[in-house]
């Protein structure tokens, strides 16, 4: 789950790392009264999960009051990545000496968190780090010591010669790995880092992925997912259970299992067509989760042809394809559907699909070329 | 032979009263596993379907039965507090199929393990399975014939159509071993390829891979260096969108996306023949044989 930039810096702050103020606001009248508050330059930044915000228009500077109103009319509603922006951070805007990155990941590697750090920070740091990899330095984090002291004083020399300011740094890298932990973040990232002309080291964006996992045991950490920053069709899969993404095709794609979803995909471009979406109905199966799944791959006016591709295995044959069966009694499917069903109770299935009218094939080929026919 | 397990293997269930554990655990008897015990904590003293003794820990089931392996089926909340268990009672082998464990709880069970010398394979996999000998984990078995082709794979349903292709055309499996997709498991597709090349049961090798991270590279430059048996390879994801981005850390980390493309070609470079589709596994095995 992604936090958005303003309560990752509320989280930064209660871990004690220093943050410059900054106040979310909805309306460009809210937007006014801070920057009346702040009393004079302020920056309005789009609260949106999505990557590339200020290339796309969803930062601006304003110069007084009435322009950061201007401007926040600009960015509010405005859309960044197919998802609009109903929520800006509002921050006066500071003078800057110098700009480092920081960052903590779950790394594969190393099986551990790597805390990276960098000199060169900013909007090009991944730019930095595929031509100059050596500015990028790097330490693999022993959880069960945790962030050492001179470990983390040896990397702030490496972003500041001046010791107060290393010395700074280090401490707020200790204190980012407790964050990393204590909210049960995949990613942390503070970019840029920054020294102000007086010599401060704060930090002025972060960015916080929390690991799904983590959710049903911190309630407090679940309560700050914003569904109106998602897209409503993800939203519903997640409630009920399945993953789900949208892409741009005519095939409308469920399948048990993400290894196999992806496969079928695969496999429908391979046969010419183009997939309507991902979606993994997920290991254990009860019908309720394919009517689900099936209100919303109806729900996608591109779809032209329904396919399903279940190997049973958890998932029972018999509980997909009475879901089917109850989907087509509650709302009308619209397009041609070619169902694959093969594995556990595969014969109960069938059978329960050839009551109600539907036939189903057992060869995964077989059903992605007639998918793809029907498009 | 086989690897990791067969029919010398003595299972511990743990959670085998539970709604999975309880299914599964009949499935590996009637396939012809060894469950010699049962953990779950409160019912020791029962036994399951009149036979498998329960205890309420793992070390007593251990001392009782002389288990050798485990499997895990508790809860995603108690997964973790599983491991640790079985890995200190001393077991070598521990399967752990639940999903849903914080990837921060196995930043710390790994070192864990493998300071116990004990192996782990998964989280969040299907098992394994050693036709005809011994079943772990949750493979359907009867899509599954004794033979002499090694299966190694991150998905759990795609491993068995793969398998179900491999059956079916006649080519029968030493080991089939799903490791699991989630970002930090005990047993990689380098442990699984490196026992293959030593099993002298095993002739060719078909390892299935996905889109994400760089273990199938590194696994790709393995087989260059250390395995000459035959190893046919396929990657899901082919069209699947660009991952969701893990801020700037997760591209600094990896240098590049793990798309399909570039994991194909690394496979294609070490000498694997890489499949297009799942079809494609026994013509491509056919070739190399």
């Amino acid at each position: 789950m992604n936090l958005h930039e303003y309560q990752a810096r509320e989280i930064l702050q209660q871990h004690g790392i220093p943050v410059p103020p900054g106040e979310v606001a909805a309306t460009p009248a809210e937007v006014k009264a801070i920057a009346e508050r702040m009393g004079g330059k302020v920056v309005i930044k789009a609260q949106v999960h999505a990557g590339g915000r200020g290339k796309a228009g969803g930062v601006k500077l304003a110069a007084d009051p009435a322009d950061a109103a201007q401007k926040a009319s600009q960015i509010l509603g405005m859309t960044i990545k197919g998802l609009t922006v109903q929520k800006v951070l509002v921050a006066p805007a500071a003078e800057i000496a110098s700009e480092s990155y920081v960052g903590i990941i779950v790394d594969r590697a190393s099986q551990r968190p790597v805390l990276m750090v960098s000199a060169a920070g900013g909007i090009d740091i991944e730019e930095v780090a595929a031509k100059t990899p050596e500015k990028i330095h790097r330490l693999a984090i022993d959880p069960r010591y945790g962030l050492l002291e001179h470990q983390a004083l040896t990397l702030g020399f490496k972003l500041y010669s001046d010791a107060k300011q290393a010395r700074a740094a280090a401490g707020i890298m200790q204190k980012l790995y407790t964050v990393v932990y204590a909210v049960g973040a995949s990613l942390a990232e503070i970019n840029p880092l920054v020294t102000t002309p007086d010599g401060k080291v704060q930090a002025l964006d972060a960015k916080i992925v929390v690991d799904d996992n983590e959710l049903d045991r911190r309630p407090e950490i679940a309560a700050l997912r914003d569904p109106s920053a998602e897209a409503p069709a993800e939203v519903l899969a997640r409630e009920s259970g399945l993953t789900f993404i949208k892409l741009d095709g005519f095939v409308g794609c469920c399948v048990n299992g993400a290894g196999l979803a992806m496969a079928t995909m695969d496999l429908v471009k391979y046969y010419g067509g183009e997939p309507a979406n991902f979606l993994d109905i997920g290991g254990s199966s009860n019908p309720q989760k394919v009517v689900s799944a099936l209100r919303i791959i109806t729900g996608d006016p591109n779809v032209k042809a329904i396919l399903f591709n279940i190997f049973g295995g958890i998932t029972r044959g018999d509980d997909v394809a009475n879901g089917i069966v109850q989907a087509t009694q509650q709302f009308p499917l619209k397009v041609p559907i070619v169902i694959r069903l093969t594995g556990t109770n595969e014969r109960e299935g069938i059978a329960i699909l050839q009551k109600a009218g539907f036939s189903a094939l057992g060869d995964m080929d077989e059903a992605v070329k007639r998918a793809v026919a029907l498009v | 032979m086989s690897i990791f397990i067969d029919q010398s293997t003595r299972l511990v269930v743990q959670g085998i009263t539970g709604r999975d554990g309880s299914f599964h655990a009949k499935q590996m008897i009637s396939y012809g596993t060894k469950v010699v015990a049962g953990v779950t904590p409160g019912k020791g003293g029962q036994l399951f379907e009149g036979v498998v003794p329960v205890f309420n820990t793992v070390a007593e089931a251990v001392s009782e039965t002389q288990a050798n392996a485990a499997v895990i089926y508790v809860p995603a909340a108690v997964a973790a507090s599983a491991i640790f268990e079985a890995a200190d009672a001393g077991l070598g082998l521990i399967v752990c199929i639940t999903e849903g464990i914080p990837v921060l709880d196995m930043t710390r069970v790994l070192p864990f393990v493998s300071e116990r010398g004990a192996r782990l394979i998964g989280p969040n996999c299907p098992g394994l399975i050693s036709p005809g000998k011994s079943k772990v984990g949750i493979i359907p078995g009867n899509i599954c014939k004794p033979g002499k082709i090694g299966v190694v794979s991150r998905s759990g349903t795609l491993t068995y159509e793969i398998i179900h292709q491999l059956s079916t055309q006649g080519y029968g499996q030493s080991s089939c071993v799903g490791i699991g997709g989630d970002p930090l498991i005990g047993t990689n597709f380098i442990h699984c390829l490196s026992a293959f090349q030593t099993d002298t049961e095993t002739e060719a090798i078909v390892m299935i891979g996905e889109i994400g991270g760089t273990d199938e590279q590194q696994a790709a430059e393995f087989v260059r260096h250390g395995v000459t048996k035959p190893v046919v390879g396929f990657i899901a994801g082919q069209t699947a969108p660009p991952g969701r981005r893990m801020g700037h850390a997760g591209a600094i980390i990896s240098g590049s996306s793990g798309t399909a493309a570039e994991k194909m070609a690394a496979l294609e470079r070490a000498g694997i023949s890489v499949m297009k589709r799942p079809a494609d596994v026994v013509p491509l095995l056919k070739e190399r044989l």
